[in-house]
């Protein structure tokens, strides 16, 4: 049941977050709970992680008070190679990125759409994969969203 | 996969009630899933909910606020607009207020007055505002509930003369807002600072929405190791401290496979990402700072995202300034590193 409603609330996002900057969601799970869904949900899409960024670590270690601030990096290598290859001044923006923080012991999650890139590009293929990549992040997110 | 969906959808939607399940989809991120604030400020205050009325909530929602985060939702139908006004209210279960359209008449210098006196030490000198978001709580914070703009020209737009004089008579238990009673003001005060804060209302603030060039280039004459190493004393030479250099696919790529070619040095101030982030705690997504060096045949070229797309991208003009400085750091420190 879990499952369907899943399914169904990926169904009904999609039309509505069409043209946003940002997607944005709130994981009503802790942080770490939030976090294990999230790289679960990375995979099921079919990418690998390549790195966890502990922000809050080192704003800590400088002495700043935050709760837990992570970026998540993935990406497919195979992906990866063949897209900045082929157009060199994407990889400022690769591999993909998830940015998830703490929010009162609720977790927030958020990552960019490609908007702002598409009008610099007329290549079918990548504006393709753009569309490709927004709803895998749209879907990854979802998953984090609902699960309980 | 449609089909099997379809007939599903409307048993769960109707079971959950549509403007639940829009409120969660599109507002709870920011609002709370109650209503009780986050990177928005709350919705659920009972004081806030007895004076707004349903244009106001209508006209916030379609407009949102210009560079002050709140999104515009122009792609909500009608009906789910109304579904979520309807849920909005639930929470209060009270009927919505409704206000006559005129014009309040008020003395707009004795509005000033007031307004310099009692209300600029959170709105701001303009109205413009506090600083940071609603009430986030990942951080510590000076005002519980960040006040919001009154020049904007989103909510200029959605509130009437008389809902402005409504908010100012009843204040808002649970946050900051007083009541001009509280302040010592009388009803008739109430009137010149509406006719003041009709004075305040800016034109957008968003920018214009034209995406700017994605990417920061440099060309570097030297060679990929040489070229790292003068990054990383530019990187150094600002006050930034270096904290990571990695491959591109590193993490993707078996071990001792990856391409060598292409080179990602991470760098930060942490004072500086301290700053931002407590503007607006999204912006961590594009910090800590990265310069990614690229060697092909031709050469050793620097790049970086162009952060000036980034107020935009979070309706954020606050970050106009802290964009601006990123966007010229990074110039100045490819420059340093290819000179
Ligand atoms: C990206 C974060 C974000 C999202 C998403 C968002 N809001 Fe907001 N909202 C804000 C912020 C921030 C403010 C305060 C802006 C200011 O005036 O400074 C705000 C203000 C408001 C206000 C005015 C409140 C008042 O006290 O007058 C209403 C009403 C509102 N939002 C409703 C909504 C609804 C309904 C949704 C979903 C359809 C939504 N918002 C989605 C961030 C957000
Ligand atoms: C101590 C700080 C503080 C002071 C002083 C203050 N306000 Fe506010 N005001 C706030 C906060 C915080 C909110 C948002 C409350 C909420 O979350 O709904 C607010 C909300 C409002 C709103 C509703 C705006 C909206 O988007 O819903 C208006 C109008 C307003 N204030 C006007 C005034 C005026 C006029 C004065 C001076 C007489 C004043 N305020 C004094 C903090 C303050």
């Amino acid at each position: 049941m879990k499952r369907l409603f899943l399914l169904l609330s990926l169904f009904l996002v999609s039309p509505l977050l069409a043209a946003q900057d940002l997607f944005m969601v709130r994981s009503q799970l802790p942080f770490p709970e939030a976090m294990s869904v999230l790289q679960q949900s990375i995979g099921e899409s079919g990418f690998h992680i390549s790195r966890v960024q502990r922000v809050d670590i080192g704003l800590t270690k400088s002495g700043y008070k935050t709760d837990k601030y992570r970026i998540v990096f993935f990406g497919d290598l195979d992906e990866l190679h063949s897209v900045s290859d082929r157009h060199p001044d994407l990889i400022p923006y690769l591999p993909l990125k998830i940015a998830i923080f703490a929010e009162n012991g609720e977790t927030l999650l958020l990552a960019s759409s490609f908007k702002h890139l598409r009008p610099f590009y007329t290549s079918p293929d990548l504006l393709q994969k753009f569309d490709r990549w927004e709803s895998a992040i749209r879907e990854i997110l979802e998953r984090v969203r609902v699960a309980e | 996969m449609v089909l099997i969906l379809l007939p599903l959808s409307t048993v769960s939607v109707a079971g959950s009630g549509e403007g639940a399940v829009l409120y969660r989809q599109n507002c709870s991120v920011c609002h709370g899933v109650d209503g009780d604030g986050g990177v928005g400020i709350p919705l659920n205050l009972p004081d806030f909910l007895a004076v707004a009325s349903d244009d106001y909530l209508r006209n916030t929602l379609r407009d949102g606020r210009p560079g002050r985060v709140m999104p515009a939702f122009t792609s909500l139908s009608d009906a789910e607009v109304e579904a979520i006004i309807g849920y909005i209210r639930s929470w209060s279960g009270q009927e919505a207020p409704v206000y006559h359209k005129h014009a309040l008449h008020g003395d707009v210098q004795h509005g000033r007055q007031l307004f310099e006196q009692h209300c600029t030490a959170c709105h701001g000198n303009r109205g413009q505002g506090g600083t940071g978001t609603g009430v986030t709580f990942s951080r510590p914070r000076e005002a519980p509930v960040m006040a919001p703009a009154l020049d904007n020209p989103g909510f200029q737009d959605s509130v009437s003369d008389a809902m402005l004089k409504a908010t100012l008579l009843r204040g808002r238990k649970g946050t900051p807002m007083p009541s001009i009673a509280s302040l010592g003001l009388k009803e008739k005060d109430a009137d010149d600072l509406v006719a003041y804060l009709r004075t305040l209302k800016i034109e957008s603030l968003a920018g214009d929405s034209e995406a700017l060039e994605p990417v920061i280039r440099y060309e570097s004459e030297y060679d990929l190791e040489q070229t790292l190493e003068n990054l990383k004393q530019a990187v150094v030479g600002r006050n930034f401290r270096v904290i990571r250099e990695q491959y591109l696919d590193q993490g993707l790529a078996a071990e001792g496979e990856e391409d060598k070619h292409r080179v990602i040095l991470y760098f930060c101030n942490f004072a500086f990402l301290n700053d931002a982030l407590a503007i607006d705690p999204r912006v961590g997504l594009f910090l800590p700072c990265r310069i990614t060096l690229i060697e092909t045949e031709h050469g050793v070229q620097l790049m970086s995202i162009n952060p000036k797309n980034l107020s935009r991208l979070f309706n954020n003009s606050e970050l106009d300034r802290y964009c601006e400085q990123m966007h010229d750091l990074y110039a100045e420190i490819m420059e340093d590193a290819t000179l």
